[in-house]
């Protein structure tokens, strides 16, 4: 098979079947999560806590106050990585056309020297993280393999989204494959590790707020 | 027009001066980046040329590409230098026909045995022993093993004869294939195109003719020289895909603009070719200048890489009969795991243990 | 411990795990913040403290058990199942290095509620028979006697004529159809017996009507601390039954922390049906007063004054205006330490750590941080309103070698209590008589 017939069936059969993974996979686990269920609260509340938790999915994104001074490579490390992945997924044309074929909507881009900005910002601050994953003691005691796979199938489609556009080190064609193919490789992989904090992380902090919340206190 | 005359003679003839030539030639070789020094060897050894034979054979193919040859509005010097040749055999072009063709083209296989020029454009049906093209009784896959047999060289005219084409797409119910699928035994270059640019065919010819060799190939055998650049690296409108400046529809203020067309379809990026350089019509345009997206045409596998109007960057994959079928196969496991869950949850709540204060006297006595 | 025993603890970590469980353990990335908000990791170092890690073993048990990919994993042998070693392992973890402040679950970036997960993994601990020698005695006490520390009602009767004789007020025993029954800490009966004589002062001067239980005067909760929700039910199950039985509208929980969060919010759900009563902290009591113009106070204290947020009074319990609107009635030289209120550090003895004998050199290491927020604001007096913490407090600051005093707040409200004119009169007219 050539390159460019690779590449074909990199964009259909192989997305087919990575998003058919992750749809199955993510419905699955949510379901697991959400089937065990919760007892209600009989003790009396102090108001109801659906407010606090919509507020908490939000106000957590704050750091703790001394927090931040106390690690600030987590937070604008993790925000930058965060921000710019997100940025570039979103915002990036090639992308809003793929979405487009999808859902039928699209929206302005950036231009692409910004987005290249952007990229090499949160692969900097994606490094960054793994090293202070492996030299800071209390990372460095939490982390397992999970951790490392999920660092790598992240950091993939960043580091090889950005050659793409620069044909440095492969030609266009076998660098858009390995693109795609790193997308797959994190869409396969998600629902099996703690990626899938993605959307779960809503529920927790709505829980944190709502539980708080009912008390009184605003977390 | 005699076979002893030289190409020069000929060229004289038709009121190409020395001049003209040696300019055809040095532009030839500035094309196809041959060092200094290139274009006065061309000149010599082209001007001397004898005509080889050249055999053109012509399978499953819509003729197009020989059209992009022969097709413009006044004698071209590349149509000249392809007249100049000894063209023994050119189905479309030549005179004759029937038996007599093809007596004339056995001929001139057997006169030139072991010299001649095969050119081919076309796929090669294979399947039901090759019924699907024959010519004069044979299937296209015989005439092709045959003929190849004493051919110093074959040059795979158009994307069909390099990849299969449009015949190879999908279901491909004529078990069409490129000529370097059957033959393995002879140099072989792949001049793709849907069709070819025609001073790319002229350019390879030009070149072989000279040094006796075909020019260096990239690893789908085109010519480097042509086809080593995508569209992409080329393209007059890449300051617009960098600025993000896109065309949605082929009639917005954005198409007016001659933005990138890469949101229409375009398969620059991956398409390798000379369009964006060389051009089209002796320079005149190109499909991405005239407003229309790349089609990769020169491509292997192009008619089945996607929507021509839809980005590189979208899936080809049917998604939402899958993305449905997914969740809700998600949806069934999900419940079937879910139900187990509460099962152990009830389970586990029959199983509970009662912790006594009996109990925490005594947990050495625990059994 | 016993094969058995260890199916009881895997047994409970699975009933204990719920909804709110799963989605934590799947949200949580390792990003290891919790060990930066808690005070076991902050002031010792050691990574083994970081709160997520003290869940290992239940994490464990929910992948394996209410994962797909876990189960499967399980089954083909891949993943090992919970060990007796590593219960062993984990249980100063989860019982001497956290005291359920509830830092971490303000910190997590994700939202993880990682206290709640910790009171969970403890019923799994104490059914497996993991849990702290000190502990254990203090909750079979509980359960016998009525008192972790061993408190009869001998004992509060006794309290109960000193404080009498000290204020010269009746407290009230037994009183069918009081509005307020007020239970106690061993603690405050022990240690802090001005506590019982501050309320019957302002109870006075407020006019509420109110009485003991002789049935149920412990408010503390080992079963809660130790992590076994049958016991701690079976504590609650007494303060209900008392206040059923005097037919009471409210509860008062006292100056306790684990007390007020025992029976306000795990109460019903441990006996399995709201109260007819209405549980109400003495501060949201007091409070009410305030706004009422039912407690009012004269005076001020002039020393530097601080308070220190008793966890799950106010963290974890909502009680985050009440102590300072009330102790800015009497203080005039009020100061916040470094991270107060919600954000304030934990005395480092709650949630059963003061009453676990192994865990004394941790706590007293830890207490390190108070010392420094002490130190930064130079407090001269500090204020809290919780036994427990004050008893710790005065043991880490004596360690320390800290000349602070420490006092309870609804003592310092009575200090400056203004007594109506009524009562003088009588004294007065009681004096002429006499």
């Amino acid at each position: 098979m050539t390159v460019n017939e690779i590449l074909t069936w990199v964009r259909g059969p192989a997305m087919q079947f990575a998003l058919v993974i992750f749809f199955l996979g993510v419905v699955v686990r949510i379901l697991e999560m959400w089937l065990l269920g919760r007892t209600p609260d009989l003790s009396l509340a102090r108001r109801s806590g659906f407010i606090p938790g919509l507020r908490t999915v939000f106000h957590r994104s704050i750091p703790a106050p001394g927090l931040l001074q106390r690690q600030p490579l987590v937070y604008l490390g993790g925000y930058t990585f965060h921000l710019g992945f997100f940025i570039s997924l979103i915002f990036f044309a090639p992308h809003i056309q793929l979405f487009y074929g999808v859902w039928g909507i699209r929206w302005p881009g950036l231009p692409a020297y910004l987005i290249d900005f952007v990229a090499v910002v949160s692969i900097a601050a994606l490094v960054a993280l793994l090293v202070h994953r492996f030299v800071n003691p209390v990372r460095r005691y939490l982390s397992n393999g999970g951790d490392y796979l999920a660092w790598l199938v992240t950091f993939l489609p960043l580091f090889t989204g950005y050659l793409v556009a620069h044909e440095s080190v492969l030609p266009y064609a076998q660098m858009l494959t390995l693109h795609i193919l790193s997308v797959e490789l994190l869409l396969i992989v998600l629902p099996f590790t703690k990626l899938t904090h993605s959307f779960t992380l809503f529920l927790s902090r709505w829980y944190n707020g709502a539980m708080a919340g009912r008390k009184g206190v605003a977390s | 027009m005699s076979e002893k005359d030289t190409l020069l003679d000929n060229l004289g003839r038709h009121g190409i001066s020395r001049r003209g030539f040696l300019k055809f030639c040095a532009s030839m070789a500035s094309m196809m980046a041959l060092p200094p020094g290139a274009a006065t060897v061309m000149a010599e050894t082209l001007g001397k040329a004898r005509r080889p034979s050249v055999i053109y054979l012509s399978f499953q193919e819509c003729t197009g590409c020989l059209e992009s040859l022969t097709r413009s509005f006044s004698p071209t010097l590349e149509s000249l230098i392809f007249n100049a040749i000894s063209l023994d055999y050119q189905e479309t072009l030549q005179a004759a026909a029937g038996t007599a063709a093809e007596a004339a083209r056995e001929q001139a296989m057997k006169d030139n045995y072991g010299k001649y020029l095969l050119m081919v454009d076309g796929s090669i049906p294979t399947r039901d022993g090759g019924v699907y093209s024959t010519a004069a009784g044979k299937t296209n896959l015989e005439t092709l093993e045959d003929a190849a047999k004493g051919a110093a060289a074959i040059i795979a005219v158009g994307t069909c004869a390099a990849f299969g084409g449009i015949p190879y797409a999908k279901p491909n119910p004529t078990g069409a294939v490129p000529v370097s699928d059957l033959i393995h035994d002879k140099p072989i270059i792949n001049v793709s195109g849907c069709p070819p640019i025609p001073a790319v065919i002229t350019g390879v010819l030009a070149h072989y003719l000279t040094f006796g060799a075909l020019p260096e190939l990239d690893s789908n055998r085109r010519p480097l020289a042509f086809y080593g650049d995508t569209i992409h690296d080329r393209c007059y409108r890449r300051p617009f895909y960098d600025q993000g400046k896109f065309a949605k529809t082929f009639d917005d203020a954005g198409a007016r603009q001659g933005w990138c067309l890469y949101e229409l379809g375009c398969k620059g990026p991956t398409t390798h070719n000379a369009c964006a350089t060389t051009k089209w019509n002796q320079g005149t345009s190109f499909p991405i200048e005239s407003g229309h997206p790349c089609l990769g045409c020169s491509e292997p596998g192009f008619w089945d890489a996607g929507n021509f109007y839809s980005a590189l960057s979208t899936t080809t994959a049917p998604l939402g009969a899958w993305s449905g079928a997914a969740i809700a196969a998600g949806a069934a496991i999900g419940l079937a795991a879910g139900a187990a869950s509460r099962h152990t949850q009830k389970e586990a709540k029959q199983a509970h243990h009662v912790v006594t204060a009996e109990e925490l006297k005594n947990k050495e006595e625990q059994s | 411990m016993s094969a058995k025993a260890l199916e009881h603890g895997i047994n409970a970590f699975v009933e204990q795990i719920d909804r709110p469980v799963a989605s934590f353990f799947n949200s949580c990335v390792h990003c290891g913040m919790c060990a930066d908000a808690c005070l076991f990791y902050t002031e010792t170092g050691d990574p083994k403290y970081t709160p997520i890690h003290k869940l290992e073993p239940m994490r464990k048990v929910w992948k394996q058990k209410f994962t797909f990919w876990g189960k499967l994993m399980y089954k083909l042998g891949l993943s090992k199942p919970v060990t007796e070693a590593e219960l062993e392992e984990w249980e100063p973890l989860v019982y001497d290095s956290c005291t359920l402040c509830g830092r971490c679950s303000l910190v997590c970036p994700v939202g993880n509620d990682i206290t709640y997960m910790i009171r969970k993994a403890r019923e799994g601990m104490v059914a497996a028979g993991h849990a702290p020698d000190g502990l254990k005695g203090a909750t079979i006490r509980a359960v016998e006697i009525g008192s972790p520390m061993g408190v009869t009602w001998k004992t509060v009767q006794a309290q109960i004529k000193h404080t009498q004789e000290n204020t010269g007020l009746q407290i009230p025993v037994d009183q069918k159809g009081a509005d307020y029954m007020v239970i106690m800490s061993s603690m405050e009966i022990v240690n802090f017996p001005e506590y019982l004589g501050s309320l019957a002062r302002i109870f006075k001067e407020a006019g509420i009507s109110w009485t003991i239980c002789s049935d149920a005067t412990e408010a503390t909760n080992s079963g809660i601390q130790i992590g076994s929700s049958d016991i701690a039910a079976q504590l609650v199950q007494r303060i209900v039954d008392g206040a059923e039985k005097l037919g009471v509208k409210y509860v008062i929980s006292p100056e306790c922390g684990h007390a007020y969060t025992a029976i306000r919010w795990e109460g019903p759900n441990l006996i399995g049906r709201p109260y007819p009563f209405e549980v109400i902290h003495i501060l949201e009591l007091l409070d009410q007063l305030r706004e009422q113009g039912r407690l009012r106070t004269e005076g001020t204290e002039t020393a530097r004054m601080s308070f220190h947020d008793p966890c799950q009074l106010v963290r974890r319990g909502g009680l985050v205006e009440q102590p300072r609107r009330l102790l800015k009635m009497v203080a005039s030289n009020y100061v916040d330490m470094p991270d107060p209120g919600i954000w304030n550090w934990c005395c480092g003895g709650g949630g059963g750590v003061s009453a676990n004998d192994r865990a004394d050199a941790l706590q007293l290491r830890v207490f390190s941080r108070k010392k420094s927020q002490l130190d930064t604001a130079r407090v001269e007096t500090l204020v809290t309103c919780c036994a427990n913490c004050r008893i710790v407090l005065e043991d880490g600051l004596e360690h320390y070698q800290m000349a602070i005093p420490v006092v309870g707040l609804t003592e310092t409200l009575a200090k400056h209590l203004v007594t109506t004119p009524q009562e003088t009169a009588k004294t007065e007219t009681e004096q002429g008589e006499g």
